[in-house]
C-alpha cells in the first residue's frame, strides 16, 4: 500500500497546475475566482487553448486526440483544472456525446463530430430529461419515426443545459412503443439549426439562465443521424452515464472553494474580529475538510480499482461518490453564507461583462447566495441522491 | 397553558387568510414584486383598511390594542403568500422603535399615521460593519439647534428605497460598539444630505444603503437612551420573523405534499416512495418545532426578565433557522428539478427563508449566545 503519488504523478500535477497559471486568462480566472459563471466565449477560448496544447479530451482515445493519460493522471488533470478556477470543458460534447460516437458511431460519424468537439467548433447539449421523464428516463415520449431516409422527431426535452448556445443535441426519442421501454429508444444526433427545433429559456431560482426547453415539431434529420443500432439507445445511454463518472465527486471544485472560504473568513468584514476566530465555524470548516480528504481518497479507491475492474461494466460505489460530492458542494456554499453573513440580501444579478462593476456589500458577496441556491441542483441531476441511495442498496448491499 | 385565540385575533387571522387567498397567488405576486416600490399599493391600503397596521399598537397611542400574537398571525398569512408589502419593515421595525423607543406624544403623532396607512416608515439601524451587532453604530447624530445632523452609512436597509420617513440609529456618544449612547431619529427619506442607494433582495424584497452627510433629523425619545429599546426591537422582530417562516414553511409542505402526491415517475406517484414519505414527515416534524418556537417567541415578547427574553427569543430563532434549512432544502430536493425554475413558487420560498436565517443572527449565532448563558429549563 503507498498512499502517496509516484514522483512522476506529482511532476504531473506541478506540470498541469503551471500550465493553468501560464495559460489560463487572467480575466476569465479571475471571473471563475469570484464564483461568476463562464461565459460561451471564455469556455471556448479556454478549450482551444487547452486543445491547442493536445488536452482538449484527455481521456479520449489517442488516435481521436486523446492522450493516453491513465485514470490517476486524469483525475490530476480535472482537480487542477477545478482547483485553477479555469472553465470546465463542456462535458456534453467530451464526456458524453464524444465517447458515445467514438465507442458506437460509424467512420463517417467519428471524422465529421470527433475533432470538431476537441475544439468546441460545435457546442453540444444534452437531450434527455422531459417534463414526465426525470428519474425515470427510460419513460421519456418523444417520438422519432422513420419516413425514406429521414427520422422524424416529436415531442419535448427539458432541462437542457446551456442549449441556447448549442449547435448540436443528442437526443434520446422512442423509436419502438410495443416493447419493453428500455428496447425500444434509440439515440439521434440533431442539428439544432433544423426546422422544428425551438428553444424556450428557462430562469432558474438564482435568476440565471442555463437551462431550457426544446421543442421538436417534426424535425426531419438525416438517417445518418442515428448513433448504433435502432432501439439501442438505452445501452448507449447507459454507457454515457458512466462516463459521466470521472470528476462525478467534484474534488477539485470543493477544494476551491474550501480555499476561498478560508481566504474570506480571514478578511474580517463584521465587528472586531474575522470570522475564522469564530470557533463554531472553525469547527464546521474543519469537519468539510475532513469529509473531502475522505472523499478525495475514495474517490483514488475507485480509480484503482477501476483499473483491474472488467470495463464497460458500472461500478455503484460511483455512487458513494456523487452523494457525498454534491452534498460537500453544497456543505460549501453554505459555509460561504456563514461567511457572507447579513450582505448575502442584496440581489446583484451577473450582468455579462459587467460581472465587474461595484458591488452592494463587500466586492465578492454578490454571487454567495445565488451560489448556494443554484448548487442545490447538484443533489437532483445527474442521477438524485435517492436514486443513488437506491443503487447502493441494490448493488451494493442486495437489499 | 392556553394556545386559543380570542375571537377579535381569530377575525384577523381569518381577515388577513382570506385576503391573500383572494388577492395573492403567486402570478399576482410577480405582478405586485414588477412594480418600482417592490410591492402592491392597493394591497397596502386594504391592510389599512382591515386594521392590520394598526393593530399591534395601544389604543392610547392610536392603534387598536392588540400586540405581539396579532403580529404573529399577519406575519403567518404573509409568509405563505410571500407578501411583499413592507408590513415588517414599517409596522414591525419601525412601529416597534415607536413603541419601545419614542415617547407618549411622539407615538400619539405618528402611529395612528402608520395605522391608517399613510405613512410608510422604514428603520436604518444596522451598518456596513455592524453584521448581526445592533449596537454596533458609528453613524453619528451631534446637536445642532434644536435638531441633530447625522453622518455616516446605513446598510440593508427593508424596504429604505421607497419608505417615506427614516428612523435611523445613531451615536451620540461612546465608542462604536458601545450598548450606551445611542439615539432614535426621525428624517425625511429625501431630506437634503440623505443619499439612497436602493436595490432589489435575494428574496424579492427591496432594500437601500443610505448614506447621511450633514443631514437634518429630530430626536425621537431621549437620545443616548435608545440601546435597550433597540434590543427590544429586534426581538419583536425575531418574533416576526419566526412567524412569518412558520406560515413559509407549512406552505412548502404542503406544496411538497401535494407534488408528492401528483408527480408520477416509474408508472406510481413518486408519494408512494417510502424514502419519500419519511422525508417529508421530517419535514413536518421541522415545521411543527418551529411553530411551537413561534408562539414561544410571541410570548416571550412581553417577558419582563430580559435575560429571560433573550434566552427565549434566541432559542426561538435557532430552531426556526434550523427547521427553515431543513425545509427549505429537502422541500426543493422532493421536488426535483421544478422546484429550481424562477416561474414556480417554491424556489422563493426557500429563499425567503434562507433569508430570514440570515438575519438578525443564524441558527449558530444564537446558539452560541444560548451556549455562552444559562439552561433554558428551571
Ligand atoms: C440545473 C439542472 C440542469 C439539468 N441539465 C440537464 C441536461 O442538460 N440534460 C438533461 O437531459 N437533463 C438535465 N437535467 C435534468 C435532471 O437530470 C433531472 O432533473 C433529474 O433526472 C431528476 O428528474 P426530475 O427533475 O424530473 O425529478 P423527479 O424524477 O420527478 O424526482 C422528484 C423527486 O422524487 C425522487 N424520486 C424519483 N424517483 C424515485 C425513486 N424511485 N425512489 C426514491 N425517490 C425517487 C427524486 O429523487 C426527487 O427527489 C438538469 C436538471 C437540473 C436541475
Amino acid at each position: 500500500m503507498d498512499l502517496g503519488f509516484s514522483a512522476e504523478e506529482i511532476a504531473f500535477r506541478a506540470e498541469v497546475r503551471d500550465f493553468v497559471a501560464k495559460n489560463l486568462p487572467a480575466a476569465i480566472h479571475d471571473k471563475l475566482a469570484g464564483g461568476h459563471h463562464p461565459s460561451k466565449d471564455d469556455i471556448v477560448t479556454w478549450t482551444r487553448i487547452l486543445a491547442a496544447k493536445g488536452w482538449g479530451a484527455p481521456h479520449w482515445p489517442v488516435e481521436w486526440g486523446g492522450t493516453g493519460w491513465d485514470a490517476i493522471k486524469l483525475s490530476i488533470f480535472t482537480d487542477e483544472i477545478q482547483r485553477g478556477h479555469a472553465p470546465e470543458s463542456l462535458a456534453f460534447g467530451t464526456s458524453m456525446v464524444g465517447p458515445v460516437i467514438a465507442t458506437f458511431g460509424t467512420q463517417a460519424q467519428k471524422e465529421r463530430f470527433l475533432p470538431r468537439i476537441l475544439d468546441l467548433r460545435d457546442w453540444w447539449c444534452q437531450g434527455f430529461s422531459e417534463p414526465g421523464a426525470g428519474s425515470d428516463l427510460a419513460g421519456l415520449r418523444t417520438k422519432a419515426e422513420r419516413d425514406g431516409d429521414v427520422w422524424v422527431i416529436n415531442g419535448q426535452k427539458t432541462w437542457t443545459t446551456l442549449a441556447q448556445y448549442a449547435d448540436w443535441i443528442f437526443v434520446l426519442a422512442r423509436t419502438d412503443s410495443s416493447v419493453k421501454k428500455q428496447e425500444g429508444i434509440s439515440f439521434f444526433l440533431c442539428d439544432m439549426k433544423t426546422p422544428g427545433v425551438t428553444v424556450r429559456p428557462i430562469q432558474t431560482i438564482d435568476g440565471g439562465h442555463e437551462v431550457n426547453e426544446v421543442f421538436f415539431d417534426n424535425v426531419r434529420i438525416p438517417a445518418e443521424n442515428l448513433v448504433g443500432e435502432v432501439n439501442k439507445g438505452w445501452d448507449y445511454a447507459k454507457f454515457l452515464l458512466s462516463n459521466e463518472r470521472n470528476g462525478i465527486a467534484r474534488v477539485g471544485v470543493s477544494k476551491a472553494r474550501l480555499a476561498k472560504i478560508r481566504r474570506l473568513a480571514s478578511l474580517g468584514v463584521y465587528g472586531d474580529k474575522p470570522k475564522m476566530d469564530d470557533p463554531v465555524f472553525r469547527m464546521k470548516l474543519a469537519a468539510a475538510e475532513v469529509e473531502l480528504k475522505a472523499l478525495e481518497m475514495t474517490q483514488m479507491r475507485v480509480i484503482a480499482a477501476g483499473r483491474t475492474a472488467p470495463k464497460g461494466k458500472p461500478n455503484p460505489m460511483s455512487s458513494v461518490l456523487k452523494i457525498k460530492g454534491s452534498e460537500l458542494q453544497q456543505t460549501t456554499t453554505e459555509l460561504l453564507m456563514d461567511v457572507v453573513g447579513p450582505y448575502a440580501l442584496p440581489y446583484q444579478p451577473e450582468q455579462g461583462d459587467r460581472w465587474n462593476e461595484p458591488s452592494v456589500g463587500p466586492d465578492w458577496a454578490s454571487t454567495i447566495a445565488p451560489t448556494y441556491f443554484n448548487t442545490r441542483k447538484v443533489s437532483i441531476y445527474g442521477g438524485s441522491n435517492e436514486i443513488q441511495r437506491s443503487i447502493i442498496a441494490k448493488a451494493i448491499l442486495g437489499l | 397553558m392556553d394556545f386559543d385565540l380570542s375571537d377579535e385575533q381569530k377575525l384577523i387571522a381569518d381577515n388577513v387568510a382570506r385576503l391573500m387567498k383572494d388577492k395573492y397567488g403567486f402570478e399576482s405576486r410577480k405582478a405586485y414584486g414588477a412594480a418600482a416600490n417592490g410591492f402592491s399599493d392597493e394591497l397596502w391600503r386594504q391592510y389599512a383598511d382591515l386594521g392590520l397596521l394598526g393593530a399591534p399598537f395601544a389604543e392610547e397611542d392610536g392603534g387598536y390594542g392588540g400586540g405581539a400574537v396579532e403580529i404573529m398571525l399577519t406575519q403567518e398569512a404573509f409568509g405563505r403568500a410571500l407578501a411583499l408589502e413592507p408590513y415588517f419593515a414599517c409596522v414591525v421595525l419601525a412601529g416597534g422603535a415607536l413603541r419601545h423607543g419614542a415617547t407618549a406624544q411622539e407615538r400619539a403623532e405618528l402611529i395612528p399615521e402608520i395605522a391608517s396607512g399613510a405613512l410608510r416608515l422604514a428603520l436604518a439601524h444596522a451598518e456596513p460593519q455592524s453584521g448581526w451587532n445592533i449596537f454596533d453604530v458609528k453613524t453619528t447624530a451631534k446637536r445642532d439647534g434644536d435638531g441633530y445632523r447625522l453622518d455616516g452609512e446605513k446598510g440593508l436597509v427593508i424596504n429604505g428605497d421607497s419608505a417615506q420617513k427614516l428612523i435611523v440609529l445613531a451615536r451620540v456618544s461612546g465608542a462604536q460598539r458601545d450598548k450606551d449612547g445611542l439615539g432614535l431619529f426621525l428624517i425625511d427619506a429625501d431630506a437634503p444630505g440623505v443619499t439612497r442607494h436602493p436595490y432589489p433582495t435575494q428574496d424579492g424584497r427591496r432594500a437601500a444603503e443610505i448614506s447621511f452627510a450633514g443631514a437634518k433629523a429630530r430626536a425621537l425619545g431621549e437620545p443616548g437612551q435608545a440601546g435597550p429599546a433597540m434590543a427590544r426591537v429586534i426581538e419583536d422582530a425575531i418574533a416576526a420573523l419566526a412567524a412569518e417562516a412558520v406560515g413559509a414553511m407549512a406552505e412548502a409542505v404542503e406544496m411538497t405534499t401535494e407534488y408528492l402526491k401528483t408527480r408520477k415517475q416509474f408508472g406510481v406517484a413518486i408519494g408512494s416512495f417510502q424514502a419519500l414519505q419519511h422525508r417529508a414527515s421530517d419535514m413536518v416534524v421541522a415545521l411543527e418545532q418551529a411553530r411551537s418556537m413561534m408562539y414561544l417567541a410571541a410570548m416571550s415578547t412581553s417577558e419582563t426578565d430580559a435575560a429571560t427574553r433573550a434566552r427565549s427569543i434566541s432559542a426561538a430563532k435557532a430552531q426556526i433557522g434550523r427547521s427553515a434549512k431543513f425545509i427549505g432544502q429537502q422541500a426543493t430536493q422532493l421536488h426535483g428539478g421544478i422546484a429550481m425554475t424562477f416561474e414556480y413558487k417554491l424556489g422563493h420560498l426557500f429563499k425567503r427563508l434562507t433569508m430570514i436565517d440570515m438575519s438578525y443572527g443564524d441558527a449558530d449565532y444564537h446558539l452560541a449566545r444560548l451556549g455562552e448563558g444559562d439552561s433554558l429549563f428551571d
